[in-house]
């Protein structure tokens, strides 16, 4: 079997408010093989962060794991105090997210922020956590690495503030790389450049990476394996090409219709109708039922169970039978 | 003036002071028309001056130099009360649907405003109806009159930021980044109501994106922008299928597309990162990221050219 960097298994997350409990993430599970990039997608408030955050164990709270496991190699990770789990953090997992400029502390270089890391985690002198930083600047890609370690966040643009939170996510050289929607805030032509960027990243020091995006496109461009969340469950997932050659949830196929539809010219433009369900107040049955054409009275009853459609391609919908 | 465009910016520039020396170079020397009843996109990366340009054709910010006509009237330095007239025709969506609506007032006080400063109504009975009137034509109901802006989702919020630019018929609307802020299944919506909005009551739209992709079905013709400078100008299918500055096609290939198969295999990567608008580069301003550069585009400045049935501000094309 393939060696595995990181286990889900059966997650549950809650958030318990006043108004109830929200279910964020519910009963996830999925595999993160060695040297590879999965990525996660789904619109907003469909649990993707919320998975991430589950496996940092960075959750504010109100929120919760519930249950299940989550596992990196042999360790298991909801079994670990706190201080443990800080060990783990920046060593073994690191992630990255969206917008740069509120992760990075503004009142210090950048430079000292990611040596931080390298003396936290290493028993190394001032100095040589220095060059390691300079050696790091240059493998992300940034110019005058010698410079920029003087540079306060404000003073880098938007790519290369990204880049310094790559450097100080790989500096330990981490067996995982959570990327929380890293390039939405970029512009384009800097997107291409980071994910050309964590593509490299992966090749050369063999990190698996976990691509959280609402963009079908970032994720066919960069991933492996594809698991598609609404509404705190997966509702399918696959090998990247067999999901995009082959999506059977109506959700997916509504998403991916609703990108294809741009390229057209006039006409109506594809969209899901409704909106999402408010996670305090589940359906009963398939959380996509309201919103499906495809609807059944089984899906009312009961939530369906992911079941395995092809080889390695699970999907949760009473109406992708199990004809194949 | 051709009898059909509908506003005309002559060599405008906008320019904000930073200190006695530095001024930030927003927009710069731009120059060009709307026609009635078009859909003009206006897209560039963050920073190239896009906005700013787009609010200040509709007089929201103050240009430093240069013109800008709607219909037949010259509407820059015009007195606030000559203008008043004039603002009721050109109207704004915003990008950020949840920053433009104010938290403290009911959907019908917002999408009212707007009537009640240029009294439209006679009553405020009649007020009312107009609004839901307009809550219906943005696919909104009467249900929806006396909730406030956070009981809606960014959908639906937009929906009503839209309703309230509708509110006084106006003639032209900038739409400045209006679904960047959404999801894709909810952006879709969006598109499809403005575009049926835009048949429906005969506006012209000046489209403001940064992302490319969702300006194809809108726009009757693209504007791309560098840093304050117009790059090309053509119908959407043109610089679609046969993009010629090097920046289109830059553009149009880093955005990401949703099919595996279409991976790219070379990538043309843009080198470095977007010049200063301090300090902008000599000649074109394009040329330190440009693979094609060469030492006229370091020194002379591009003007926008006629070239295969498009405008292209590029040293390459001269003949």
């Amino acid at each position: 079997m393939e060696k595995m960097t990181l286990q889900v298994n059966d997650l549950c997350t809650s958030f318990f408010t006043d108004k109830g409990e929200i279910k964020a993430v519910n009963h996830v599970s999925f595999d993160v093989p060695k040297r590879s990039i999965i990525g996660i997608v789904g619109e907003s408030g469909c649990g993707k962060s919320m998975t991430a955050r589950s496996v940092m164990r960075l959750l504010k709270y109100p929120g919760k794991i519930v249950s299940g496991s989550i596992a990196i190699e042999d360790k298991e990770l909801t079994a670990l105090t706190e201080a443990e789990m800080s060990n783990v953090r920046g060593e073994e997992i690191s992630m990255i997210f969206q917008e740069p400029m509120t992760s990075l502390n503004p009142v210090m270089k950048v430079g000292k922020q990611v040596q931080e890391v390298v003396l936290l985690h290493r028993k190394v002198t001032k100095q040589e956590a220095k060059k390691e930083v300079i050696r790091i600047f240059e493998k992300v890609g940034i110019s005058e690495p010698e410079k920029r370690y003087e540079c306060y966040p404000h003073e880098l643009s938007g790519g290369l503030r990204q880049r310094v939170m790559i450097a100080m996510a790989m500096i330990c050289r981490p067996k995982l790389l959570i990327a929380d929607e890293p390039t939405t805030a970029l512009d384009v032509t800097v997107e291409a450049q980071i994910l050309e960027l964590m593509k490299n990243l992966r090749d050369e020091i063999g990190t698996s990476i976990i691509l959280i995006s609402h963009n079908l496109g970032v994720v066919a461009e960069l991933c492996d394996y594809v698991h598609v969340m609404y509404a705190g469950r997966i509702v399918e997932q696959a090998e990247t090409f067999e999901l995009f050659d082959n999506p059977k949830h109506p959700y997916t196929i509504g998403l991916m219709n609703a990108v294809d539809s741009l390229e057209k010219k006039q006409g109506v433009l594809d969209t899901i109708p409704g909106t999402v369900p408010n996670l305090l107040d589940l359906p009963e049955g398939c959380s996509f039922e309201p919103r499906c054409g495809k609807r059944c009275e089984k899906c009312v009853e009961c939530v369906p169970e992911l079941h395995e459609i092809a080889p390695g391609h699970l999907v949760r919908c009473h109406a992708c039978g199990q004809e194949v | 003036m051709q009898d059909n465009t509908l506003i005309k910016v002559q060599d405008l520039s906008v320019e904000f002071p930073l200190s006695s020396k530095k001024k930030v170079h927003a927009v710069s020397d731009v120059s060009l028309e709307v026609k009635e009843h078009e859909v003009l996109a206006l897209v560039g990366e963050s920073g190239c001056g896009k906005s700013t340009l787009g609010k200040a054709m509709i007089q929201l910010i103050k240009p430093t130099a240069g013109e800008v006509s709607f219909k037949d009237a010259v509407i820059t330095n015009m007195p606030a009360k000559a203008f008043r007239d004039y603002r009721r025709q050109m109207q704004i969506v915003f990008q950020d649907p949840y920053a433009s609506l104010d938290p403290r007032m009911s959907v019908r006080d917002i999408i009212a405003e707007p009537l009640e400063t240029y009294n439209v109504c006679a009553t405020p009975k009649e007020t009312t109806e107009r609004v839901v009137e307009l809550l219906e034509a943005v696919g909104l109901s009467a249900d929806h009159l006396y909730r406030y802006a956070h009981q809606f989702s960014g959908g639906q919020r937009q929906r009503i930021g839209i309703a309230r630019a509708i509110a006084l018929n106006p003639s032209f609307i900038v739409c400045d980044e209006p679904v960047s802020a959404l999801d894709v299944s909810v952006q879709n919506q969006i598109l499809n109501l403005l575009k049926d909005l835009q048949e429906r009551f005969g506006l012209t739209y000046l489209f403001i994106s940064h992302d490319l992709s969702v300006v194809r079905f809108i726009a009757n013709r693209v504007c791309v922008m560098f840093l304050g400078k117009l790059c090309e100008l053509g119908d959407t299918e043109t610089i679609y299928t046969n993009p010629l500055h090097p920046y289109t096609r830059f553009l149009l290939d880093a955005i990401p597309k949703a099919d595996p198969h279409r991976r790219r295999k070379e990538r043309m990567l843009l080198s470095g990162e977007l010049p200063s608008p301090v300090d902008p580069p000599s000649g074109c301003r394009f040329h330190t990221r440009c693979p094609y550069a060469t030492e006229k585009c370091r020194t002379q400045e591009p003007e926008m050219k006629p070239v295969e049935g498009r405008m292209v501000a590029c040293h390459l094309y001269a003949e």
